[in-house]
């Protein structure tokens, strides 16, 4: 008879690295550095409220997820349903860990995508496909065309785009099989290296760009750094709400605090193994490569070529619109922005690879699957969802819809939760002296009244702002609220020259029908964990 | 910016070093199981 033999890190460093390239993602390099940049919600009062929610909300909550996942995994469970089984000790508790597999899935339904963008782009840069010219026009055509922006179905068929997404797609099942340490612990312990020296070269190629044109003098890169990090008018920033809504939905979102795969991850850890250093080291690495890398490179290059107006159009226009034509203005772009592309690619890679992982250890430890089995059937309802995302193209609606229910709401619910769990059902004194147990460095004790009382507080007013503000309509204003439903609420219920969206109502109908899909699994998986 | 980016890179560089040089896990190297003392509790 043969034992299977269970999953585990083979060094501290690589489950660091792991949590790090699962939290390192694009939003490091493209998103964090437009809302630093941002004129009205940006500058020295978004730093502030960012760094004060990353003492509060963000590192606090980290903590909390390392500490209940490993001690879910010394009772025998790797999933958040089953570890919040294992904590809850109700016939319900299960079923809180719910988003804890939703999450990961779902938002893998449209990672992958994206993620395949960029290695398409790192190609066609490589290639020298991405020197399109002067034109701004000419690039936002060509991300049309290899995203399907313009209309449902194009990406779909044997074009260059449709077999990025399914290399990619396949190639985090390979990884994601070939188990913990040899797959994702391999792939990161590599991963995130390169991913910084990458981000350095890059640095170093921004830092000297001097003034590209000599004509516009105004235009140079330190001017960028400037425009960037400038304080703005701090004490009125930080009386903006929407300020604070930024930075800590900013925090929540780069750290994958509340995700369900930090509490994943480090169930495969050891009873005696550290979490209170190793959650903070990889919240360092995440903090590094956001604030010291992704805040010094794609802003300030974008501005000394571009000017003030091209970094402000959203993540995606920064990212495939603005940078290709940045790269194709430098000596060597082709090299420069084939890195920059290469460098995306790592950070969505290491993050996708930890959106699978929960799902693998759900069912193999709810179901009783084997790897082949789990990953066979994760890699059936992933396609399903994928190719819901990658058919219904146009506007990016379905990309959009999962987005905002899944990897908005569902995950601040699932941090909210989170925090909830540890102080009222683990009981914060408990999870106090389990968070010590091996621990190499103490937490401040000042973290203990924070975790119990502030977090929880402080996160539930910023997922109520949240929710008033993106489903409500709230215009953040306390003096004279406005409510007008935005355009996910509009998307499902139409609305005066608003029409419903049939993509996103079918969209938001496969989510539910996911949701419906994944409990019954958990129900099943109770059974499963009772007779045990 | 050089607060920020000076703060976080120094956090980053101490964490590695602290967990580079740290202690090893003495699981690794002799792994003694803690002695349970429920029958002897019951007593």
């Amino acid at each position: 008879m043969t034992t299977k033999q269970p999953d585990v890190w083979s060094s501290k460093l690589g489950v660091i690295m792991a949590v790090a390239g699962s939290a390192v993602g694009l939003g490091n390099f493209l998103r964090f550095p437009g809302l630093v940049a941002d004129k009205e919600t940006g500058g020295g009062a978004f730093l502030i409220a960012y760094f004060i929610s990353l003492l509060i909300v963000g590192l606090p909550i980290c903590w909390v997820e390392w500490t209940l996942g490993r001690f879910g995994g010394t009772q025998g469970f790797n999933s958040s349903p089953g570890i919040f089984h294992a904590i809850i000790k109700k016939p319900w508790g299960k079923y809180v860990g719910l988003l804890g597999f939703i999450i990961p899935v779902g938002v893998y339904f449209y990672y992958v995508v994206i993620e395949s963008w960029c290695l398409g782009y790192a190609w066609n840069s490589f290639t020298g496909g991405l020197d399109l010219g002067k034109d701004p026009k000419t690039y936002a055509d060509a991300f049309a065309a290899f995203t399907g922006l313009k209309a449902d179905g194009t990406v779909l068929g044997l074009g260059a785009p449709f077999l990025f997404f399914v290399g990619v797609f396949i190639l985090n099942f390979v990884i994601i099989y070939r188990g913990l340490s040899k797959g994702i612990e391999f792939i990161c312990n590599w991963g995130m290296p390169l991913l910084i020296a990458i981000a350095l070269i890059l640095l170093v190629r921004v830092l000297t760009l001097g003034t590209p044109d000599p004509a516009h003098p105004e235009l140079s890169v330190w001017n960028g750094l400037g425009y960037m990090w400038n304080p703005h008018d701090i004490s009125k920033g930080l009386s903006n709400p929407a300020v604070w809504l930024k930075a800590a939905s900013q925090i929540f979102f780069t750290l994958s605090v509340g995700f369900g795969v930090i509490i994943t991850y480090a169930s495969y850890l050891k009873k005696n193994d550290d979490v209170v250093l190793s959650g903070l080291t990889a919240t360092a690495a995440n903090e590094f490569c956001e604030v010291g890398l992704g805040g010094m490179i794609t802003v300030p290059a974008a501005f000394a070529f571009l000017g003030a107006s091209a970094v402000a159009g959203g993540t995606f226009a920064l990212g495939f619109n603005v940078l290709p034509q940045v790269f194709a203005g430098m000596p060597y772009g082709h090299l420069f922005g084939g890195l920059f592309f290469t460098l995306l690619f790592i950070a969505a890679i290491t993050s996708s690879l930890s959106m699978l992982q929960p799902g693998i250890a759900f069912l193999e430890e709810g179901l009783g699957l084997d790897r082949r089995g789990s990953v066979a059937l994760l890699g059936l309802v992933t396609a399903v969802g994928c190719t819901l995302v990658v058919y219904f193209s146009e506007g990016l609606k379905a990309l959009s819809t999962v987005d905002f229910w899944i990897g908005d709401i569902g995950i601040f619910l699932q941090g909210t939760i989170l925090i909830f769990v540890f102080n009222f059902a683990f009981g914060s004194e408990r999870g106090w002296n389990e968070a010590h147990h091996g621990a190499d460095i103490r937490i401040p004790r000042i973290f203990k009244f924070v975790i119990r009382w502030i977090s929880p507080t402080f996160l539930s007013a910023i997922f109520l702002m949240f929710v008033l503000k993106n489903v409500a309509g709230w215009n953040l204003s306390f003096s004279s609220p406005v409510f007008t439903p935005t355009d996910p609420i509009l998307d499902l219920i139409g609305g005066p020259g608003h029409p419903a969206s049939g993509v996103a109502r079918l969209t938001a109908f496969f989510l539910l029908l996911f949701a419906a899909f994944s409990a019954l699994m958990i129900h099943r998986a109770g059974k499963r964990w009772d007779a045990r | 910016m050089l607060i920020s980016v000076g703060a976080v890179t120094g956090l980053f560089v101490w964490c590695l070093i602290k967990v580079l040089t740290g202690k090893k896990n003495p699981e690794h190297l002799a792994h003694v199981e803690p002695v349970e003392t429920k029958d002897l509790d019951r007593r």
